[in-house]
């Protein structure tokens, strides 16, 4: 298995203070940028976070690596808190494996 | 549901017989690991959930802190403070088998602790640092939820794959055999009958004649 690091990627006040803890970070903007640095990092990096903002943009993209064990795509809340596309990717995958979103059903009654 | 296409011979029947056999094995086997696999998949999402809330919790602080710093210092002092950061992280990637689908597992490996702030106290502000300690103590938790995230997009893919199998064996597979053996049996008892009936004639036909 490849050692590969961690990489972050998202908009630069979200993820600098990752660096400080060791990280690599890959400030990025616009859709094409997102799309290209995710596609070099993947080759090397084993797992990669990604704010939430950037992610919903490259939505197809990271729908192609989630197949596969290597690199990991994590999404993560940007400075602007939390959009909720992390928790979108739990419940589809709910909905995939049994049919029926029975984890969240709970809060969408409310 | 269609009968295959297949000759009404003796042979035949036989394998498809055997075939049918098999079929329903693998379709008992196959059931039982999905049942298996929901089970697991239940306790990894449950704990996917937990461990997605807290994390967006703790990343919410932590980015807060961070940019409150950010905005009391100048742009250039904190990029300057972090630019070379104290601790470098690596990671150990190794793979698990869960219900035979590969999935990763990480593991730090800590660089010798040198200093956890790289910078010098005087030029940056108390907030920093809250932000910089809490991300830290964050990692292992991100990286547990990078790990468990992944196990359950796996888990989920494989999931409906193998739901795939068990219905494509449960509703075309053995019908469709069961269909061709029925008509195979049907078959051959009626030449059977033919072979009897020709019989019967011909005797007839001998006595006939004398």
């Amino acid at each position: 298995m490849r050692d590969g690091g961690i990489a972050v990627v998202g908009d630069k006040d979200s993820i600098l203070g990752f660096k400080a803890i060791g990280l690599d970070v890959f400030p990025v903007e616009g859709e094409t940028q997102i799309r290209d640095t995710v596609h070099t990092l993947a080759r090397t990096y084993s797992v990669i976070f990604i704010t939430e903002t950037a992610a919903a943009q490259i939505e197809s993209l990271l729908k192609r690596y989630a197949a596969r064990p290597y690199p990991v795509i994590v999404p993560i809340p940007s400075s602007e808190g939390a959009t909720g596309f992390g928790m979108k990717n739990i419940r589809a995958n709910i909905e995939k494996a049994i049919g029926a979103d029975i984890l969240f059903n709970n809060k969408e009654d409310k | 549901m269609a009968k295959l296409n297949v000759n009404p011979t003796r042979m035949e029947l036989r394998r498809l017989k055997t075939r049918l056999k098999t079929a329903n094995r693998g379709h008992k086997l196959l059931k039982d690991k999905s049942d298996e696999m929901i089970r697991q998949f239940m306790i990894y999402i449950k704990e996917n959930k937990k461990l997605r809330d807290e994390v967006e919790q703790e990343l919410a602080d932590s980015t807060k802190s961070f940019m409150l710093a950010r905005a009391v210092s100048s742009d250039a002092i904190i990029e300057e403070a972090i630019a070379m950061p104290g601790t470098k992280v690596e990671l150990k990637t190794s793979s698990k088998n869960v219900m035979s689908v590969d999935v990763p597992e990480f593991e730090i490996i800590e660089s010798e602790k040198k200093e956890l702030y790289p910078y010098s106290f005087a030029s940056v502000t108390s907030e920093l640092d809250s932000s910089i300690a809490s991300l830290t103590n964050l990692l292992p938790k991100l990286l547990k939820l990078a790990e468990i995230e992944k196990t359950c997009n796996m888990l989920a893919d494989e999931i409906e794959k193998n739901r795939r199998r068990v219905n494509a064996l449960e509703y075309v597979m053995i019908p469709q055999l069961e269909e061709t053996i029925k008509y195979i049996t049907m078959k051959l008892d009626e030449n059977e009958r033919g072979a009897t009936i020709r019989l019967m004639k011909v005797k007839s036909m001998i006595e006939n004649r004398n």
